[in-house]
């Protein structure tokens, strides 16, 4: 009994050993273990023995069923683990292959710009205020302390609708509308649009876009004037920028001045962007005229406060190198995905 | 404003200065850089020669030999008389002649006569003319680095020739280094004027600057006039009445007599060539000189031409014609201010001079004009005459009255001096109203708050003193009174810029404000922003286009006659009709932009722009126009049509808080394909309601006409766009989110496939769907619309997913079927839709 049981067992593990797939180890099993089974028909057969032949047996076709079945059980196992590694094999792709992109759209270089520099002044307490493109004349030069015979009225360099009635020249006439509808503290910026009389070459354009600022409350410094535009410089350029304020002439601020950044391509030691001068010019700035603070009804011993205006086409031209003016016009989306 | 600085030095020594110190300081002090250009630092082994023999060029007739002394000067082909060969074609040279010679070797700072400047200078070494040899070259004063318009008259054409009478001692300087001889060797700062500095057109104001900032003190002109020998008194040959004072505020007239017209002295020569303006004769370059010197213009009549012995300064008569210097007839208006004799106009007041009255050659007796006339009206007669002279430039920003005296006697004295005439006695001068400095009452305590400073008032008055302010009172207060040459300072911020700009800005403390405010934006912005966003993440991208367009934009997209989107803003002095109205609308500049890019081959353009639009409103209280923000999306190529643009539409509106958005069919609206536009449409507020409108609209979408699509050069081309009334939009807009809680019981989804006529919407079997399932219907979507096989000619089959489901249990079979089949049968009842199978 014994050598038959080692037979089976034996012949069991070689055809076992073969088996190649599910199918023959399935038949295997059936073979062995099934109800027909050599083992079953054994057991079956168990019967006509007396009973100690009977334990004896028992126990013997039991070790050897148990070991056929681990090793039944092993080789299940095996064969999973290899179906699975060849179906990985055939699913193998091409990861150098490009990816499925879904695109993202591209906001305009000028909004781009414009939006970094609202965020800086906003993180420093600035609210964004509006005004409209079509200003009167009142807004635009009369409450800004222009003379009445400055050039910048002249329909040589303002685009006029009535003899009253134009399109802003600089963001400064929403200084006018802030001060007629608010009350100190202000601390505001206002982006949007201006237009000149100037044909469009690579550095002109009749529109165009500004910045402005204004700031007024009780005891605003020059120094404040100074320290905000500063710091300004530092977040948008980067803080090892240095500033540098000269003198100018604005109608609506006095004193005012006119400021320069450290050039950011090379640092200040001198290059095609900044003209070898080490340094660039950024901004017009001031502290507000009182005439232009009277427009509001403030008492202007009371508050001082300061102005600024920057161009926005300017500073996306000089960040990022764009040589043509035209180009925030022309929209060609070749440029304007350079934005994203 | 050109500042040779050999000639600020004539007032203010700064000769321990370097030209790079002075630049940095000037601008830090308020004289902004526009340029600083060096003349001469190119230029090398050029010499004074003397032209000793001139022979003939055997081999070409506009070619001549000269034998030129070059005294001690080391030089290559020097012959057995230490003469140097060069061969010239220049038709000014003569035996005797003083020139500058550019040997062998040498380097030349201009270009060659005829050639576009070069950087760096041009090279001059010997060579061969027509098989002569020259060893060298005579230069011309534009070879020397001078622009033609300041090369003197007495040798525009040809070589620069040094006459003994005009360079002084200049026989002894042959063999010298020319640059050296001459002092040509410096540097020319270019000075940013800003308008309310017209004192600093001036050499003598850019010097009272610079001793400001340098903290030295300066010398005035001198105009100490030594004879007055003429032959009588000015006042003996002529009188001066001026007729309008309004529009001149001084008139001072001398006489000069025994008048020379000859050649200005090197030094006077060189510093209005630095300067910028081209010498021409002594008596013309005097008025230049003390023009640039004070910044006063001059003018200088000759007396014989000056009829009457009289000078009337009133308005021309309405269109007189009037023949000017330049040659040129004008026609005058009568609010043009005149200088006349007795009979005739013999100039146009500050601006240019008649051509009656010139000074020639042979003129004997010289009047000076040193007079004030008022800006505004020689900028309007500047202006209305297309005529702009150094003098209105000058006029028209404002001149001291008080400035035309010591301007004619600086005059009279280089008169004096050069031996140009003989000065009379005395001047004539008329002088209404003269004019005063205006005092006024200052406060250092004022200045320190401004400027966030504490500076004392020993500070302050020792700074305003350096700008020649006299300073009294005491205490806090300064009763301070300017130099009538500053006109810009009447109020206490003009002072308290003079103090921040000689304290130094970069001196100033760097603080922040102490105001406490928060950040924040205004609604609408804020929602252009979110939509931005929102479109640039479905794929579009931004473009900003002109606020003003060419009103034919409106034709090219089909807009019919009288429709509001003609009613434009329009510019009374655009650059061009392209530009000349303010748009209405975006979607002209959008199919611009679209066609420009197409015309690029770029494959696929999904665009939007977000922007003004301007609509006339005669009623506004300011006179301005409405203007409102519009959004426009434009799209063609790759996976464009109606539905991706309708998606896009839906999207952003939902993102923005407008879920019930309805889409009505239009065909009679130009711009669109008659077939493939539709109005989107909200539910009305109250207020609309209640005046009968259902609903209100937010925009247009749809396919582009072909014809308008053509009429931009998109020919065949299936263009989409959409416009949107933003207003309307940022109105309807809710942004607030308001949390759903998730469901609690499951759904139950029902597939549905109906067969309907080819016209009917599926927004009218949704409509339906909607308020029958109402009780318990989720929602309802379109998976299919098939037409083809198993279905009709003429019909189509439509294939929805119903999802049903209660929020408060799960719902029973029973329950389901009750709503689902009185949907169908309300289908099938009201719009004919049978039920197939699917």
């Amino acid at each position: 009994m014994q050598d038959q049981l080692n037979k089976i067992l034996e012949q069991a593990k070689s055809q076992l050993e073969t088996a190649t797939d599910r199918a023959q180890a399935e038949e295997l099993r059936v073979k062995l273990l099934g109800k027909k089974g050599e083992l079953t028909q054994i057991l079956k057969g168990m019967g006509k023995l007396s009973p100690e032949e009977r334990k004896s047996t028992g126990q013997m076709v039991n070790g050897v069923k148990g070991q056929i079945e681990s090793l039944l059980e092993n080789k299940f196992e095996e064969l999973k683990a290899k179906a699975k590694e060849a179906q990985f094999k055939v699913e193998r792709i091409d990861v150098t292959e490009p990816g499925v992109r879904p695109k993202l759209g591209a906001r305009h270089p000028l909004t781009v710009t414009m939006e970094e520099i609202s965020k800086v002044f906003m993180n420093m307490g600035f609210s964004i205020v509006e005004g409209p493109e079509v200003e009167t004349v009142f807004n635009n030069f009369d409450a800004l302390n222009a003379s009445p015979d400055h050039p910048a009225r002249d329909m040589t360099d303002t685009f006029y609708i009535t003899e009253d009635v134009l399109l802003r020249t600089q963001t400064s006439p929403v200084q006018v509308r802030t001060l007629l509808k608010q009350k100190p503290p202000i601390k505001v910026i206002s982006p949007g649009r201006c237009f000149r009389c100037d044909t469009p070459d690579a550095t002109h354009s009749p529109m165009f876009h500004q910045i402005e600022g204004l700031v007024v409350d009780e005891g605003i410094t020059m120094a404040d004037l100074k320290g905000t535009l500063d710091s300004f410089a530092k977040q948008l350029f980067g803080p090892e920028t240095k500033t540098k304020f000269r003198p100018h002439h604005f109608p609506f601020t006095e004193p005012s001045a006119e400021v320069d950044v450290s050039c950011f391509k090379c640092g200040g030691k001198g290059c095609r962007v900044c003209k070898g001068s080490g340094w660039i010019e950024i901004l017009g700035c001031g502290m507000v005229h009182p005439n232009v603070l009277k427009v509001g009804g403030l008492d202007t011993e009371k508050y001082t406060g300061f102005a600024f205006g920057l161009g926005v086409e300017r500073v996306a031209m000089l960040k990022y190198g764009v040589d043509d003016i035209r180009l925030f016009y022309e929209n060609d989306m070749r440029f304007i995905e350079q934005f994203k | 404003m050109l500042v040779p600085v050999e000639w600020i030095n004539d007032y203010i020594d700064l000769s321990d200065v370097s030209t790079e110190e002075f630049c940095d300081r000037m601008i830090m002090s308020g004289s902004n850089l526009e340029t600083c250009d060096w003349f001469c630092t190119d230029a090398e082994n050029i010499v004074v020669g003397k032209i000793e023999k001139i022979e003939p060029h055997p081999d070409a007739d506009k070619l001549v030999i000269c034998r030129i002394n070059i005294g001690d000067a080391d030089a290559e082909g020097k012959d057995e008389n230490g003469l140097l060969q060069i061969v010239t074609g220049a038709p000014n040279v003569f035996e005797g002649a003083y020139v500058p010679v550019a040997l062998s070797g040498s380097h030349i700072p201009g270009p060659l006569h005829g050639q576009p400047k070069q950087e760096g200078g041009v090279k001059i070494t010997k060579g061969k003319l027509r098989g002569v040899v020259s060893y060298g070259m005579l230069c011309s004063a534009g070879e020397m680095g001078f622009e033609d318009k300041v090369v003197p008259i007495a040798h525009r054409e040809g070589i620069w020739i040094l006459d003994p009478e005009v360079y002084d001692g200049i026989e002894d300087k042959v063999g010298m280094d020319f640059v050296e001889a001459l002092e040509l060797k410096q540097a020319v700062v270019d000075f940013e004027i800003t308008p309310n500095r017209p004192d600093c057109l001036a050499q003598v104001g850019m010097a009272r600057e610079a001793a400001a900032t340098f903290g030295r003190s300066f010398q005035y002109p001198d105009t100490d006039i030594q004879n007055e020998n003429g032959e009588g008194a000015s006042s003996d040959y002529v009188s001066v009445e001026i007729k309008n004072p309004e529009s001149c505020k001084r008139y001072v007239a001398r006489i000069i007599t025994d008048v020379v017209i000859k050649q200005s002295p090197w030094w006077l020569q060189k510093r209005l060539m630095y300067a910028g303006m081209r010498p021409i004769n002594n008596i013309v370059d005097f008025t230049n000189f003390v023009m640039l010197e004070y910044g006063q213009p001059m003018h200088a009549f000759d007396i014989k031409e000056v009829h009457g012995g009289k000078i009337i300064v009133e308005n021309a008569k309405p269109g007189e014609k009037f023949i000017t210097l330049d040659e040129n007839e004008r026609t005058m208006e009568g609010d043009m201010l005149m200088i006349k004799d007795a009979e005739r106009s013999i100039g146009i007041a500050g601006v240019m001079g008649g051509l009656n009255s010139e000074i020639e050659e042979d003129t004997k007796t010289v009047i000076l004009e040193s007079a004030n006339f008022l800006g505004s009206s020689i900028r309007t007669t500047s202006k209305k005459l297309g005529l702009r002279t150094e003098a209105s430039a000058r006029f028209e920003k404002g001149i001291d009255p008080n400035l035309a005296e010591a301007a004619a006697d600086r005059f009279c004295r280089l008169v004096e001096m050069t031996g140009s005439g003989k000065v009379c006695k005395g001047s004539i001068d008329c002088y209404p109203n003269p004019e005063k400095a205006k005092t006024l009452d200052i406060r250092v305590s004022r200045i320190n708050y401004v400027l966030g400073i504490d500076l004392s008032r020993e500070e302050m008055v020792r700074m305003l003193e350096g700008l020649e302010i006299k300073v009294e009172g005491e205490g806090d207060i300064m009763t301070v009174t300017p130099p009538t040459i500053r006109q810009d300072l009447l109020e206490e911020e003009d002072y308290i810029e003079e103090i921040a700009r000689m304290y130094g800005y970069d001196k100033l403390p760097v603080t922040l404000p102490k105001s406490n405010t928060e950040a924040g934006k205004p609604r609408d912005r804020e929602l252009r922003d979110l939509a931005r966003d929102a479109l640039c993440g479905m794929g579009l991208n931004e473009i900003q286009t002109y606020s003003f367009v060419s009103p034919s934009g409106v034709d090219k997209i089909r807009i019919a006659e009288d429709s509001w989107e003609r009613a434009f803003v329009r510019i009374i002095n655009p650059l061009g009709e392209d530009t000349s109205v303010m748009r209405t609308v975006l979607t002209p500049n959008m199919l611009e932009v679209l066609a420009r890019n197409y015309s690029r081959n770029i494959e696929t353009v999904k665009a939007f722009e977000i922007g003004n639009t301007f609509m006339d409103n005669p009623i506004n209280p300011d006179k301005l126009p409405d203007e409102d923000y519009a959004l426009c999306i434009g799209m063609y190529g790759k996976g464009c049509d109606f539905y991706a643009l309708k998606g896009v539409i839906e999207e952003l509106l939902e993102n923005l808080g407008i879920k019930e958005t309805v889409f009505v069919a239009e065909s009679e609206y130009g711009v669109y394909h008659p077939g493939r536009c539709a109005r989107i449409l909200v539910e009305a507020s109250d207020a609309m309601k209640a005046a009968g409108e259902e609903y209100e609209e937010l925009g247009i979408m749809g396919e582009i006409h072909p014809d308008a699509a053509a009429n931009f050069g998109l020919d065949g081309v299936r263009v989409y766009c959409c416009e949107l009334m933003f207003g309307a939009v940022a109105r309807k807009a809710k942004t607030e989110i308001v949390y759903q809680p998730l469901p609690k019981y499951p759904s139950t989804s029902r597939d549905i496939a109906l067969l309907v006529d080819e016209e009917m919407e599926v927004g009218k079997i949704e409509d339906v769907i909607r308020e029958k399932g109402k009780s318990i219907l989720e929602s309802v979507r379109l998976f299919d619309v098939y037409r083809g096989k198993q279905v009709e000619e003429g019909k189509k089959s439509v294939a929805f997913t119903l999802v049903y489901r209660d929020k408060n249990k799960t719902l029973t079979d029973e329950e389901v079927a009750d709503v689902h089949e009185s949907v169908l049968e309300t289908l099938k009842e009201r719009l004919n839709a049978v039920l197939r199978d699917m």
